[in-house]
Order: structure tokens, then C-alpha cells, then sequence
């Protein structure tokens, strides 16, 4: 394996690494708020860059400026990712809300197929994808191998705003302020007259929009077809155990870890590209049972 | 659903079955594989009344098939059976040895954990084409059954009475287990674990026992329909069939053994009615199933079944349940409506 290749494959690793960890944060933060892995996560990924095909698609014939399809990126992604994580939250999750954790994981599952039927009416089952987007940005070429600008530079630094955007607003807006309040104890938080069914709604609707970001921003470099969504979300799971459940720098640094052995791994054992994030996942669960950077929590009897 | 009447309706229906199958051979088929997933569904009910859900337990059934796959591959003339206990033993074999680190998890580490090593056994299913023939499947030759030499069609009919009778005596055997105190400790691990531990038991061992058990009961199901099929295909450990156990044990509930088939005949009804007329939506249909299930009935077909009766004559295996006592923190299996605790199912 030569130097171009460890190139090669850390900018692949980087760039699947971000949308990663897109999605690992809205499953952490609903993991945190509503103490339930959101299964339906998947789809809203799927959901995402669909849409924002869609919208590339009609943009096109309309207008050549790049700033605008980037733009056109995002407002799909918040649009749709937080109208239906809101939907989800509001019509569906708030009616569980008593029931044991594991019930309320399967009527993610349910929305989860439900959605994907969805998705299949809507955009059949043809690859869809926006690859001329990702050329406009432009090429750089480092130690004699070309890249994209879009994979190489927008993509990581896309997640890297919104790490650093969400580390602010959970610590210094009001709003975060209430999230993290009811994500430490839901009871407390009410008794302090925090509106803990109003936080609920935007932690799905945050989450919600994070994932079709995640979706949004892959659709100029994969194409998606049906069960694209279903992957990822078991991918993002990995990545949020091996983190240990609520960790945001953690997910931030198993998502690279896990988008990088990946990439490697495809250059050296092809046949365990896909393994690689559960192999990763066991191997630290085996050691740390609750993840990499789980804390101790006080034990209710 | 009051006891005399468990064994009646369970005959009649194992006759109907038969009867069916011989007359129509064409429900043969169909006959089988709800009667398989009703068996792996028990599987996932015995992991369910100790408020655990796997979403990877279809990697058994895979498991399963493939080791009668190889079995019947590379030991030509093999029996039906021997194949069939070849696919068991490899399940149960796997079963024991993810049971050793699994049970240490709880909840969604718990089912996300069997996922993850579900995926990963899929991806190798799948990826490794020189031994399991990749995606298309690992085809093998129809082996005898019992030192018979059968055509197709007497094969599925012979392949619909072992079935019958497994889902049958393995049924009966499973409600015993339910109301034994091992079984019963599993429903103690659903309300409070901790106060299991402080009265000297291991939850562990006890949900590693369950554990077991169920990937036997899935292995099996999973041996079986590769053999009606003769072939074993990566989709079926594919976490999606996972879901489709954890559906259908919810679905029936997990008060009674007959209820993981009871689940298994609707799940196959909605199926065939969606594919009918519904032909893109029925994965839509059996999510909107699943959250009306969950919401109007969380204890399952069973627990509705149940809950007349048990109004009326209270403990009606009181006996049984007072020999209990001395293990068990009264737990509600007698008690049901699970008003206690927030735990219902």
C-alpha cells in the first residue's frame, strides 16, 4: 500500500466519516432526549438526499450558480428532514411516550417500513443521484493525485460547522440549554417549568434535519437507491455504541475511526468493507461494554 | 382461552393442516413456511418475556440453513434429519457463544449488539461467493427423508408433517418452560433484575439459558425452510427477516407459546392479502399493523385472548405459580394486564 493510496483512501475515509456523523448525531441526541434508538433515522437520511435531488433536478434548466444548488442542498434537507422528524415526534412517538423503551423502539422500526414504501412510491426504485454538483466545486491535486473539492473540503467541513454549531447551541442558547436539562433528568427539568414535549419536538425536528443533511450532502457522490437508508442507519448505530449513547465528541471520533478503517480496508480485504464498522463495534464493546466515552450512570432500583 | 380448550384447538388445528396440505398441494408451501416462522418467532418470544428484543435473530435461521446447506453439499445421501440436526447444532453452537457476551447487555445494546453481529455474518454471506455461492444462495441436492427416496411434491408433503409435529411438541415443550422457574425467571428479569440478583439468582445465566434456547428454536426454523426450499440464501439472516420475527412474537404476545403461531397465521394473512392487492405497499401495511398492535394491544393477540377468562377464574395454574414462589418474586405471569410497572407487552 503506497502513499497515494493511504491518501486516497483517508479522503474517502474522511468524507464517509462526515456523513456518518451527520446522522450519529440526531440518533444520539433523540438517544439522549428520548431514551430510544430512532430506527426511522434511516429514512429520513434517504429522505434527504432524494429530496435534494429532486430539487437539483428542477433547479437545473433554472439557474447555473453553484451557491444556489449548495443552498438548495440545505433548505431540502431542513425542510423535509425537520418537517417529518417533527411529524414523527408529534404523530406518532408522543402517543408511546409511557410505554417500555424496547415498544417504542419497534414503532420506530414500524415507521421505519412504513417510510420506506413511501420512498419507493415516491422515487421508485431507479438510482437517483446529482453527480454534476460535486464537479462544479472544482478539483485540487495533492501529491499527484486528483480530488474534488466538494469531498475533499465541503463535505468534512459541513460536519465540522455543525459539530462546533451544536456544541454552541447546546451550551449557550436557551434552547440547547432546555435539551440538555431534559436529556440529564426529564422529571427535574418539568418540575423547573422546562416544556419537556416542546423540547422533544425540536430535538426530532434538529435531528431530523442533521439526517436528510447527512442524505442531502451524499447524493453529489453516491447514488441512492431503496435500502441505502436501512444501511446507514446500522452503520450510524455502530457508531454511536462504540462512542457510548449521548457522546457528541465521541460519535465525532468513532465516526472517523470507523469511516477510516473502512476506507483502508477497501483497498486491503474488499470483502470486509461492509463488516468493518460491526467488527470495530464488537471489538470495542468486548473491552468497554458501554462504549469508548460512556460515563458511569447511577444505577435505579 | 381456557385451558382445555389450548390442546383441542391445537389438534384440530394440526389436522386441518394436514388435511389442507394433502388436498390442496399447492398450500403446502405456504403451510410450511408459517408454521417455520411461527417456530423463530417462538424463538423471539422466549427472549421477549424477559423484555428483550433482538433485531438480529434471523442470522440464526441463516446459520441454521447454511449448516444444513453444507451438511446435504459435502456429505451427499445424507438423511433429511441429520441435515436438519446439523443446522440446529450449528446454531445452537453460535448461539452459545454469542450468549456469552450478549447477555452482559440490556435493552438496545441488546438488540443493536445481535443486529451488528447479524450484519456482519449477512456481509460474509453474502461476500464470500467461493463457499456459500454469494448472493444467489447455496443450492443443494433434495436429501432423503427417512431412508426415503421422495419426489417434490411427496418431499414438501413429508417436510409439512415434520414440521407439524416439531411445531407441535416444541410448542408444548416451550410453554412448559415458560411456567418452570426457569421460566419464570425470565420474567423476572422483565420487572426488576436487581431484586433477581439480591435473592442469589443470575439473571445472566438465566437469559444465556433463554438465549440459547432461542437460537436453537430459530436455527431450526431457518433449517427447515432451506430444506422445503433446497436452497439457503443470505436474505435470510438479513436484519429486515430479523424484524419480521420481533413483528410476529409481538404481534401473537408472549403470555402463551401458542401465541408466536397464532402471530405467524396473521402475519402470513396480512402478507398474502398486501401481495394481492397491495403489491407495493405491504411493508407499509405491516408497519401501520405493528403500531395499531402496539398501541391498542401490547400484550399481543394472547394477551387479549387471555384477559376475559383470567377475570374470572383467577390462577388458574395457582398450583404451579405457588411453587414458584420460593424462587420467585411474585411476577406477573398469573397477574396479567401488567398494571405493576410500566412494562407491558
Amino acid at each position: 500500500m503506497d502513499l497515494n493510496l493511504i491518501l486516497l483512501a483517508s479522503v474517502d475515509g474522511v468524507s464517509y466519516a462526515s456523513l456518518l456523523f451527520l446522522i450519529s448525531l440526531g440518533l444520539t441526541l433523540i438517544c439522549g432526549v428520548f431514551g430510544v434508538i430512532n430506527v426511522a433515522h434511516g429514512s429520513l437520511y434517504a429522505f434527504g438526499g432524494y429530496s435534494a435531488a429532486t430539487l437539483l433536478a428542477w433547479l437545473t434548466p433554472h439557474t447555473s450558480s453553484t451557491p444556489v444548488m449548495i443552498l438548495a442542498l440545505f433548505v431540502a434537507a431542513a425542510v423535509v428532514g425537520g418537517a417529518l422528524g417533527m411529524l414523527l415526534e408529534r404523530g406518532l412517538l408522543r402517543f408511546f411516550q409511557d410505554r417500555d423503551p424496547i415498544l417504542q423502539l419497534l414503532v420506530t422500526f414500524a415507521a421505519f417500513m412504513v417510510l420506506e414504501d413511501l420512498q419507493r412510491m415516491i422515487w421508485g426504485s431507479t438510482p437517483v443521484s446529482a453527480g454534476d454538483l460535486a464537479g462544479r466545486m472544482g478539483t485540487v491535486e495533492l501529491g499527484g493525485v486528483t480530488f474534488m473539492n466538494y469531498q475533499l473540503l465541503f463535505v468534512p467541513g459541513v460536519a465540522l460547522a455543525a459539530y462546533a454549531g451544536l456544541q454552541f447551541l447546546l451550551r449557550h442558547s436557551l434552547a440547547g440549554r432546555q435539551i440538555v436539562t431534559v436529556i440529564h433528568n426529564r422529571e427535574v427539568a418539568t418540575a423547573l417549568g422546562i416544556n419537556a414535549a416542546r423540547v422533544g419536538t425540536l430535538t426530532f425536528a434538529l435531528a431530523g434535519a442533521l439526517g436528510a443533511l447527512g442524505g442531502a450532502l451524499s447524493v453529489p457522490m453516491t447514488s441512492f437507491v431503496p435500502g441505502l437508508g436501512a444501511e446507514m442507519i446500522v452503520t450510524s448505530f455502530a457508531v454511536i455504541a462504540t462512542a457510548g449513547l449521548g457522546q457528541i465528541t465521541g460519535a465525532l471520533i468513532a465516526a472517523l475511526l470507523i469511516g477510516l478503517s473502512r476506507a483502508m480496508v477497501v483497498y486491503v480485504l474488499p470483502e470486509l468493507e461492509v463488516v468493518m464498522p460491526y467488527l470495530m463495534m464488537v471489538a470495542v464493546l468486548l473491552v468497554r461494554p458501554h462504549g469508548l466515552f460512556s460515563v458511569t450512570a447511577a444505577r435505579r432500583i | 382461552m381456557r385451558r382445555p380448550l389450548v390442546p383441542l384447538a391445537v389438534a384440530a388445528g394440526v389436522a386441518l393442516l394436514l388435511v389442507a396440505g394433502w388436498i390442496w398441494p399447492s398450500a403446502r408451501v405456504p403451510l410450511i413456511t408459517f408454521l417455520c416462522y411461527g417456530l423463530a418467532a417462538l424463538g423471539l418470544t422466549v427472549l421477549l418475556r424477559a423484555g428483550q428484543v433482538s433485531f438480529g435473530h434471523a442470522m440464526y435461521a441463516a446459520i441454521g440453513g447454511y449448516g444444513a446447506g453444507f451438511t446435504a453439499r459435502y456429505f451427499p445421501g445424507t438423511d433429511a434429519l441429520v441435515v436438519l440436526g446439523a443446522g440446529v447444532l450449528a446454531s445452537a453452537a453460535f448461539g452459545a457463544i454469542v450468549a456469552a457476551f450478549v447477555t452482559r447487555y440490556r435493552g438496545i445494546f441488546f438488540g443493536m449488539l445481535n443486529l451488528g453481529i447479524s450484519m456482519v455474518l449477512f456481509a460474509l454471506a453474502g461476500k464470500l461467493y467461493a463457499w456459500t455461492g454469494g448472493t444467489d444462495g447455496l443450492r443443494f441436492e433434495r436429501p432423503t427423508f427417512l431412508g426415503m427416496v421422495l419426489d417434490r411434491g411427496e418431499f414438501e408433503y413429508a417436510m409439512l408433517g415434520l414440521v407439524a409435529v416439531l411445531a407441535t411438541g416444541l410448542g408444548w415443550l416451550v410453554q412448559r418452560y415458560f411456567v418452570s422457574s426457569a421460566g419464570q425467571v425470565m420474567l423476572a428479569i422483565r420487572s426488576n433484575e436487581t431484586r433477581l440478583e439480591y435473592i442469589g439468582v443470575s439473571a445472566r445465566a438465566a437469559l444465556a439459558q433463554g438465549y440459547v434456547l432461542s437460537a436453537v428454536l430459530v436455527g431450526l426454523a431457518g433449517a427447515l425452510l432451506a430444506l422445503e426450499q433446497n436452497l439457503v440464501t443470505p436474505e435470510s439472516g438479513y436484519w429486515i427477516r430479523s424484524g419480521e420475527y420481533v413483528f410476529i412474537a409481538i404481534l401473537g404476545g408472549s403470555a402463551h407459546a401458542v401465541g408466536a403461531f397464532i402471530g405467524a397465521a396473521v402475519f402470513e394473512a396480512i402478507k398474502l392479502g398486501a401481495a394481492a392487492y397491495f403489491t407495493n405497499a405491504w411493508q407499509m401495511l405491516l408497519g401501520l399493523t405493528l403500531i395499531a398492535v402496539i398501541f391498542f394491544a401490547p400484550q399481543g393477540i394472547v394477551g387479549c385472548l387471555r384477559r376475559t377468562p383470567k377475570a374470572r377464574a383467577p390462577l388458574d395454574h395457582g398450583a404451579k405459580a405457588a411453587k414458584d414462589q420460593d424462587t420467585v418474586p411474585a411476577t406477573g405471569h398469573t397477574t396479567k394486564g401488567g398494571s405493576h410497572d410500566s412494562l407491558s407487552y
